[in-house]
């Protein structure tokens, strides 16, 4: 159940309670319970928005920057993440397999402002090794989400 | 000059869903319920084979009866799904829709006055079909109260000796209805008994909501006397494809064969490679289709809930039929208004047979938000026509 519960609101996180449960036919109580409980288990973490800044005023720029780390002994990479994750600018972070360590997620109002964070912030810091930056130049789908969806429905309108 | 027409062609009824169609049609404004094809988009892993086999020019007749790979991944699919075995280089067909391949089944195996036992409410092109290939169309009310599965009885009383074919249409256009393995034993020896061949159109039998379909070709003795008629419209969301099958004993299939071939040549060579494709990579895709059906016929039967509107549970297909009887209306006055008052269209239940009257089709091949904004609307047209009526009776 909560499987099916995180199928229907991980696209649609508006979707209201009453809906989800008359759709998956469950009491409306039930799905209540059971979306707090993931709350508070942080199996549901956040409801953000997709959004498509470039449809906007607001002038956005988004870049990725793969990150080599040397690991702190202990700790691993986690207090490096923790370092890095904890900067307002930093959207997403992962730990990677493959060439690099790190793949960090920055946005901001412009390459300078992002291409300082890197300067100054991130590069410098103890733990880092090495950063290497691209910038993001056009989204085509977020979070399972496409950005252009211009899709009428061409069906005709009654048929057998 | 002579009259350049058929009588027989003449005589044939035009479907009840064209008319409404005309009337929807100048509405554009309208939302409709009235489709009878998938909303989703055919799988991206399809359509890509499709595109790559324009690209590599594969753009040839294929022999008449489809391409052999298709043929025999049909043969897995149906042995995997269904449990029924047939040989793909005897006894498949590939046809342009399940349609065509009802109407080569229906010449192949009619003689002139042959009848043919069609229960209603059903898809609408079963009787004309009968009509041409010179057949008898016998047609069996089915009823609400039954969930408008074929009961043995009402086969029994319907059979002459002239009977020669039955055709079943389950999961059903336009009633929702299905039927479970009991349903179809219970008929089974009904049509041994009377030495009856099936025409068993299952076109939506990927998309059953409880337990999965059963094929009456599955059942013992059934095989050598059913065609079964499938197709990729309705599990892939490939409509526009036009591509289906046919499965029988190879007696039959060699003659089905042979109108096809006259007729058609050989079904788009686009669409059969594209087919392949559908049925190696496509399961997650048609699990994901089919459980997004679900969920919207479960919000729809619990708004008719809610309503007070009478609906059985539709196990299968995506079609709502609820019972718009207490209105005292007939269907097709019912979706009129409910057209031109709210803007919303559904098919009246007698487009599908005259036994449909009382009954609307409503179909939930639409995104949630596009049903929640249509039952809004069709729950203020009932609030209306209740609270009108009442005042009537009050002031009478």
């Amino acid at each position: 159940m909560k499987t099916k519960i995180l199928r229907l609101i991980q696209n649609n996180s508006q979707m209201s309670t009453k809906d989800i449960a008359a759709v998956l036919g469950l009491d409306e109580a039930v799905v209540i319970n059971t979306i707090h409980e993931m709350e508070q288990e942080q199996i549901i973490c956040g409801y953000n928005t997709v959004i498509n800044w470039d449809k906007t005023d607001n002038e956005r720029v988004t870049a990725l920057i793969e990150v080599k780390v040397t690991p702190q002994r202990g700790e691993g990479f986690d207090r490096v993440a923790e370092r890095i994750y904890n900067y307002a600018e930093v959207t997403s972070l992962y730990l990677m397999s493959g060439g690099f360590d790190m793949a960090v997620f920055i946005e901001g109002k412009t390459m300078k402002e992002v291409a300082q964070f890197v300067a100054r912030k991130l590069a410098p810091m103890e733990g880092v090794l090495s950063t290497s930056t691209h910038f993001v130049l056009k989204k085509y789908k977020e979070s399972g989400t496409k950005l252009e969806q211009s899709r009428k429905d061409e069906r005709l309108v009654v048929t057998a | 000059m002579r009259n350049p027409l058929s009588d027989k062609v003449i005589r044939m009824k035009p479907s009840g869903i064209r008319k409404f169609f005309d009337i929807v049609s100048e509405m554009p404004e309208a939302i409709s319920l009235g489709v009878g094809e998938p909303d989703f988009d055919t799988p991206w892993c399809v359509r890509e084979e499709g595109i790559y086999s324009l690209e590599k020019g594969r753009t040839f007749y294929t022999s008449n009866a489809g391409l052999l790979e298709l043929r025999e991944e049909i043969c897995k699919y149906t042995d995997r799904r269904y449990k029924v075995a047939y040989d793909p280089k005897k006894e498949v067909l590939v046809t342009v829709g399940g349609s065509e391949g009802i109407d080569a089944a229906l010449r192949s195996m009619l003689n002139p006055g042959d009848e043919v036992i069609i229960p209603e409410p059903c898809f609408v092109s079963y009787v004309p079909c009968v009509e041409l290939a010179g057949g008898v169309p016998v047609t069996i009310c089915l009823k609400n109260e039954n969930q408008f599965r074929l009961q043995k009885e009402e086969l029994e009383a319907a059979i002459t000796d002239k009977t020669k074919l039955l055709i079943l249409s389950y999961p059903n256009n336009p009633t929702g209805a299905i039927m479970e393995r009991e349903d179809l034993e219970a008929l089974a020896e009904v049509i041994i008994k009377h030495d009856l061949y099936v025409i068993s159109d299952e076109i939506y039998a990927e998309l059953t909501y409880n337990s999965g379909h059963v094929s009456i070709a599955s059942l013992p003795g059934m095989r050598e006397r059913t065609i079964v008629i499938n197709g990729f419209s309705k599990a892939f969301a490939m409509t526009g494809w036009r591509l289906g099958y046919a499965l029988g004993p190879a007696m039959i299939m060699e003659q089905m064969t042979k109108v096809h071939q006259f007729a058609i040549m050989c079904a788009p060579t686009t669409s059969q490679y594209a087919a392949i494709a559908a049925l190696r990579d496509c399961e997650r895709d048609v699990v994901h289709m089919r459980e997004s059906y679900d969920q919207r016929r479960r919000f729809l039967l619990h708004e008719f809930n809610e309503m007070g509107i009478p609906c059985f549970e539709p196990y299968g297909a995506f079609y709502m039929f609820p019972c718009i009887k207490e209105f005292g209306m007939t269907s097709e006055e019912f979706a009129t208004r409910l057209l031109n008052a709210k803007k919303i269209a559904v098919v009246p239940g007698t487009a599908f047979g005259e036994c449909g009257e009382g009954f609307l089709r409503i179909s939930y091949a639409y995104s949630l938000e596009e049903l929640k904004a249509a039952l809004g609307r069709i729950k203020e047209f009932i609030e209306e026509l209740r609270k009108s009526e009442f005042r009537e009776e009050k002031y009478d």
